[in-house]
């Protein structure tokens, strides 16, 4: 254990390289300790030189923001699956959705891609991931059973109407492009659904109690 | 790779891509070549949107994939090729002033796609001109197809390498991922179409819905006569190309400043006659005799057959080097020296031209220090007392300077001891400059300003968020007013929306939002430098 010690005493206080070198001489003042942390910025000593102006730049700068813009506007530009409200709004029926993530907005050469990536394009089916039961959240009775009718007056009717992002997901995707009209958009799922959720109400506070007061 | 260039790479890709391509390149980036259920485990993405990533990636040629022994696929980020989105605009102004406006679009529609057949680019074109023609007026296909086989021709533009042909044998499962491959003499041969046709302008939204719905239809049944001519055949820019055009540009600029307008005309046009000849690589051109040089220049330039070779005997005597003397026959061989030695770039007295990267110094660490820096490449290698002297500066100055460069690798020490034992006493400490470290460590700088620029733009826009939106409604709503045709006065009253301070402070923005576009511009104009430099450097045998 005292071993461990016995080279401090001897060497203290020295360095290994030449002081003088470095332009200390013995027996100068050592500049004070900072105390304080570096500042953000260290001092600007010259101001850079100004950007050459001209047709040129000028015309690249344009070109560059008109890239950035248009850019974000092609199916390249990846966008997050819209994240699933909390509560319905009235405006969800006239506002466009995103694109579910699993589909893909452009038709890629599927020859000149490894067989792994291929995904459905832009089968709007897919969008259902989770199972709606998790999903449902404590709204209000009442919109429950006003929306469920409502989405059994549509289905009556067979309106096709802009996507909405309701419980009931398989009103979702029903668009005006009849080409992504899927198999699988079969009203029996419909009816499973909803007889499920009609489970789910009875769970619930009894709605003629709490006609007006909000459900906490 | 250096956190400076993935901090870059990952700024580029969020801005052009969005953040799910972001996170995926950055996987790969970080942490090297993998598979895809690694990158999903690692991103913590929903599988298909790293799928959807990775094409968007492979599309551009940003990612790479193998197909490895045991049949697993691997993916790999080319982070050089993601720093080059950065040289969008370059490339596309260059396609600009070489082939007019047919020649920036093709340019510019193969850069924002990645890759693009013929027929899709020449269509695409062909509507984007006719919008911006009279009414009545539409671009024919045939001018914007010409263009397209100039930049073919002059090797701009080349073909992406193709899917291998199905063999027979269908008995063996089709392989995990196509090997494309395409040989060099095929790279530039333009398929035989016949593009008839004109652009075709936008009309109302609904007019365009159903034709698109017309397309989606067709391509659904799948099959039929809408499958393009040249279908499989996919076109790309080929970068290296341009960098070769750029460096040809800077050279041609450097005879310039140092000589005069003729002789850059003269070299100028040496060059445009090897433009396909000089292999990727090469430090020369292929010889040229006079005779063949006098045939080609330009038509405005009647500098007789003696004045030529006088020229070309005052460019190939220049301690710069930029034509070299190879023979006598046709009147004497020249060829021009187009790889970057420490001569051609940062000799003095005209140091490299546009972008120069003397000022860099100037600016940094003033001018007494250029001064030292240039001494010292000059002389090679030089001790303290030996720099005061021949650069006249006094000793405590000189001293200051060279510790400060010293510190920041831009010169370093060489130690040559005079006796065995290395005493300090009895050594020489020359200076040096390490021109590959020197360039390196500004290259480095470089993205790290880049980086910084972006990180700041980005600030400003998120800054002025709320104000941006409220400007873009404004003008959505003055627009619309002004198309049913409302009066001034109410036209007023909606632009009043916006009170003073808030105008002030959108113009604020956009005069800092142009100054750093530029500055990144600006910067990367010295990144290519740098980084060609670089390269012939180490390319040296």
């Amino acid at each position: 254990l005292s071993m461990a010690g016995r080279g401090r005493g001897r060497g203290r206080g020295q360095m290994t390289f030449n002081m003088e070198a470095v332009g200390i001489g013995k027996g100068d003042a050592l500049p004070p300790p900072t105390l304080q942390p570096s500042p953000l910025f260290p001092a600007l000593e010259r101001r850079a030189a100004p950007l050459p102006g001209g047709e040129e730049g000028e015309y690249m700068l344009a070109l560059k923001q008109e890239l950035r813009r248009a850019m974000r506007g092609l199916p390249y530009f990846v966008k997050p699956g819209a994240p699933r409200r909390d509560i319905e709004r009235y405006s969800d029926k006239y506002q466009l959705s995103s694109p579910t993530d699993n589909a893909i907005d452009w038709n890629p050469d599927w020859r000149r891609l490894p067989r792994e990536l291929k995904i459905q394009v832009r089968r709007l089916r897919k969008g259902r991931t989770a199972p709606l039961v998790p999903k449902q959240n404590m709204a209000l009775d009442k919109e429950e059973t006003i929306k469920k009718l409502e989405s059994l007056e549509k289905k009556e009717e067979e309106v096709t109407s802009e996507e909405e992002e309701e419980k009931e997901e398989e009103e979702e995707g029903k668009e005006e492009e009849e080409e992504e009209y899927d198999e699988e958009e079969h009203e029996e799922e419909t009816d499973y659904v909803l007889s499920y959720f009609d489970n789910g109400e009875s769970f619930g506070p009894d709605s003629d109690d709490n006609g007006d007061e909000a459900v906490y | 790779m250096t956190q400076a260039e993935l901090r870059l790479c990952s700024l580029l890709l969020q801005e052009h891509f969005g953040e799910i391509v972001e996170k995926v390149g950055n996987s790969l980036l970080r942490t090297g070549p993998r598979p895809l259920r690694l990158l999903v485990g690692d991103t913590g993405l929903l599988p298909d949107q790293v799928k959807k990533a990775l094409c968007v990636l492979i599309q551009h040629n940003l990612v790479r994939y193998e197909v490895q022994p045991r049949g697993s696929v691997e993916y790999e980020a080319r982070s050089e090729r993601i720093l080059r989105i950065l040289r969008y605009p370059r490339y596309i102004y260059t396609a600009k002033t070489l082939y007019g406006d047919p020649g920036e679009l093709l340019v510019e529609e193969l850069l924002l796609h990645g890759h693009l057949p013929m027929s899709c680019a020449v269509s695409r074109v062909a509507d984007r001109l006719t919008e911006t023609m009279e009414d009545g007026k539409t671009m024919d296909y045939t001018e914007v197809s010409s263009t397209f086989v100039r930049l073919a021709d002059t090797h701009f533009i080349q073909r992406c390498p193709i899917v291998p042909e199905s063999p027979w044998n269908t008995k063996a499962p089709p392989p995990p991922a196509p090997a494309l491959a395409i040989a060099e003499k095929d790279m530039y041969i333009v398929p035989r179409l016949s593009l008839v046709g004109k652009g075709k302008r936008r009309h109302s939204c609904d007019e365009e819905e159903e034709r698109e719905h017309k397309a989606k239809k067709q391509k659904q049944e799948g099959g039929n006569s809408e499958t393009p001519p040249d279908d499989g055949i996919y076109w790309q820019v080929n970068l290296e190309r341009f960098h070769q055009h750029f460096r040809d540009q800077a050279l041609v600029s450097a005879v310039a400043s140092r000589m005069d307008q003729t002789s850059s005309e003269v070299v100028r046009t040496m060059l445009r006659m090897s433009e396909v000849t000089t292999a990727s690589g090469a430090s020369h051109t292929q010889p040229l005799s006079s005779n063949e040089i006098f045939r080609s220049l330009p038509a405005g330039y009647n500098i007789g057959k003696q004045v030529l070779d006088q020229y070309l005997a005052l460019l190939a005597d220049d301690p710069l080097e930029f034509v070299g003397k190879s023979g006598d026959s046709g009147g004497g061989t020249y060829s021009v020296k187009v790889t970057w030695g420490p001569g051609a770039s940062w000799a003095p007295p005209s140091p490299f031209p546009h972008p120069s990267l003397m000022p860099l110094f100037l600016h940094r660490f003033g001018s007494r220090c250029a001064r030292i820096f240039r001494l010292l490449l000059r002389k090679k290698h030089l001790e303290q007392k030996q720099v005061e002297d021949f650069a006249m500066i006094p000793a405590k100055e000189a001293k200051d300077m060279l510790y400060r460069m010293l510190s920041e690798n831009l010169v370093s020490l060489q130690e040559i001891p005079k006796t065995p034992d290395h005493a300090p006493s009895r050594t020489f400490y020359l200076y040096t400059v390490n021109v590959m470290a020197a360039a390196r460590m500004l290259l480095h700088r470089c993205y790290k300003s880049v980086a910084n620029l972006m990180e700041r733009r980005q600030h400003e826009m998120r800054e002025n968020k709320r104000l941006l939106e409220k400007s873009q409604r404004v003008e959505a709503i003055l627009a619309s007013m002004q198309a049913t045709g409302a009066e001034a006065a109410q036209l007023h009253e909606v632009e009043e929306m916006i009170t003073g301070p808030e105008r002030q402070q959108l113009e604020n923005l956009k005069r800092n939002v142009n100054k750093i576009d530029a500055s990144e511009n600006q910067v990367d104009e010295t990144i290519f430098v740098l980084e060609s430099f670089i390269e012939s450097t180490m390319k040296r045998p």
